[in-house]
């Protein structure tokens, strides 16, 4: 067996195997979301959420999606048929693309390559493409609306988002996501970092779209914003990729600033529950947060919404980067310094 | 093998999809194959193993760059027809700029010698110790640092140069002061009214906007003149109070 996965077709093989052991509990993890979603929606607002299909509701997500696919794909006329069932897919595939370099534990990556934090930011800010092709091909005002909400708001929280990232680079020293978790052995840098640990998080929510930053399928202003136009799969490609980016946000919070696989604190009783098993309660920890955000907070106003990103998160990640950077230069701490 | 198929299949691509960026009639469609030709030629730095190039190229030109012509693009009401009226005119003039420029090309291209010492040195794209972004680093922070710095700040002035040339300050424009909103109280602005049981709508306790000026008051609180149970308070009561309390307070007295 060994032999075999030594060569080079065995190595494809071996590749492919991986990504299905990723995948698919990375698809089941997005249908449940989507349930426990509603579950959690439901019980702050002190109603039962789905409880019919199943026990607890639990097929829910499934029928949900049973339902997708019996229902008509609608394409409207004038729209560019190629790129409006494009845009979808590109969304979609977009979100998953992102977990190759994903580490669930220590050597545990498909991908264990140098400049994994890069290639995650490069995939991130790539998704505003399947939002802005989407607007654009449906042919219609209201999606046009959205997409262009979307494609401004996308592009000004990401600035924010790439210097909390180099701050935290600026403590590791490494591009690797590996490396980056085994940096946070002795603390986590949620704490020494707390600042732009808020910062990421609420970055995170602008770049899925969530609320209390929606605006782009803003409902009450432009029906339902760049997909206003989609039905039946096409629609559940956005809203599965919607789901799938709010836990791949959670996987990069959880890696840049929780530790990753690593047991808190490192000692006797967390340290018997494996990594793995760590890693996915962080990432249910950062996405319920995302539900209690949800139904807590109203929208944003656009102007508000860019006034935050460009005149406060903007100056303050850069101030704090430079402060960082002095701090490990004058006590020493940079890492690698030595060599 | 395989990096020559791949090498030779991302060219190919990339020189296609180039050629698309200028012969395409619909100008969202020119920007879209732009974009596949930066993947391109980011799959190719890949090949060479240039890794922390083929990101950056992805992250700047492709999540920056490009989203920003594809939202200019898209809100351009280009009429086609116009575009292509002057051809005829413009087309000889063209010629002999492409004309020219082929010539430099195959001037300079012919003329290139190779240095003797560089047959020897092998291609790679950063030294085998070092990783790329620790290579690129090492060079561009020690021996380039004040270029590297100029650069930068060659940016940051052409970035304020256009802010300075495109914001006006309108004086008609409604600007929101953040400051000023968050200060804002519901004792500040509201008015708590009280009322006694079987008191019109003007007088159940419900908050209501503060009179903006003086002379609006004796207007606003002529109706209550005649009710015995009217009792406006001052705003500074009505923070907490609402409901219950509006009902009892007038009972307590």
């Amino acid at each position: 067996m060994e032999a075999f996965f030594a060569t080079g077709f065995g190595h494809l093989v071996l590749v492919l195997l991986q990504t299905l052991a990723l995948l698919i509990p990375l698809l089941i993890g997005v249908a449940y979301l989507t349930y426990a979603e509603r579950k959690v929606l439901a019980a702050i607002q002190l109603r039962k959420g789905p409880n019919v299909v199943g026990p607890f509701g639990l097929a829910q997500p499934f029928a949900d999606a049973l339902k997708m696919l019996m229902k008509e794909t609608i394409i409207p006329t004038g729209a560019n048929r190629l790129l409006f069932l494009m845009a979808p897919m590109l969304t979609f595939s977009l979100a998953v693309l992102a977990w190759a370099v994903i580490p669930v534990n220590e050597g545990w990556a498909i991908a264990d390559i140098n400049v994994g934090v890069l290639y995650l930011f490069a995939i991130s800010s790539l998704g505003v493409y399947g939002i802005i092709i989407a607007g654009w091909a449906s042919n219609s005002k209201y999606a046009f609306l959205g997409a262009l909400r979307s494609a401004a708001q996308m592009v000004s929280y990401e600035i924010s988002m790439g210097f909390v990232i180099v701050t935290v680079l600026v403590c590791v020293g490494s591009l690797n996501l590996t490396d980056i978790v085994l940096a946070q052995r002795h603390v986590w840098f949620c704490l020494p970092l707390f600042p732009m640990f808020i910062i990421f998080f609420i970055s995170t929510l602008a770049e899925t779209n969530r609320s209390p930053f929606d605006l782009p399928e803003g409902e009450s202003e432009i029906v339902a914003g760049f997909f206003v136009e989609y039905s039946a799969m096409s629609f559940a490609l956005f809203f599965l990729g919607e789901y799938a980016n709010m836990i791949l946000m959670s996987a990069m919070t959880t890696i840049l600033f929780l530790g990753g696989w690593l047991a808190p604190f490192g000692i006797e009783p967390f340290t018997w529950v494996p990594g793995p098993i760590w890693f996915i309660l962080k990432i249910c920890f950062c996405l319920f947060i995302f539900l209690w955000v949800r139904a807590t907070f109203p929208r944003y106003r656009y102007d508000q919404l860019m006034r935050l990103g460009w005149k406060v998160f903007l100056p303050f990640s850069m101030i704090w980067l430079v402060l960082t950077a002095g701090v490990l230069m004058i006590f020493g701490w940079l890492p690698g310094a030595g060599t | 093998m395989i990096v020559a198929i791949a090498f030779y299949a991302f060219a190919l691509i990339l020189l296609a999809s180039a050629a698309m960026v200028v012969t395409a009639r619909n100008p969202v469609h020119s920007v879209l194959f732009l974009i596949l030709a930066f993947f391109n030629a980011a799959a190719l730095f890949l090949i060479a193993g240039a890794e922390f190039l083929a990101m950056i190229l992805v992250i700047v030109y492709v999540g920056a760059v490009a989203v920003l012509f594809l939202f200019v693009v898209m809100m351009l009401d280009v009429n086609f027809a116009e575009l292509r009226s002057g051809y005829q005119r413009y087309m000889p003039v063209g010629a002999a700029i492409g004309g020219v420029l082929a010539i430099e090309l195959l001037l300079v291209v012919t003329g290139w010698q190779v240095a003797p010492e560089a047959l020897h040195l092998s291609l790679g794209a950063a030294p085998a110790a070092a990783t790329n972004t620790a290579a690129l680093a090492e060079v561009i922070y020690t021996k380039y640092v004040f270029l590297f710095q100029a650069a930068g700040l060659v940016l940051l002035v052409a970035m304020i140069g256009a802010i300075v040339l495109t914001l006006r300050d309108r004086k008609t424009s409604r600007h929101q002061v953040i400051r000023v909103q968050t200060e804002r109280s519901a004792a500040a602005t509201l008015e708590m009214v009280e009322a006694g049981i079987g008191a019109g709508i003007g007088t159940l306790g419900i908050y209501r906007p503060l009179p903006a000026t003086a002379d609006l008051e004796p207007a606003d609180n002529d109706p209550h003149a005649d009710d015995p149970h009217a009792d406006p308070v001052d705003a500074a009561h009505g923070g907490g109070a609402h409901g219950g309390s509006g009902h009892h307070a007038p009972e307590a007295r």
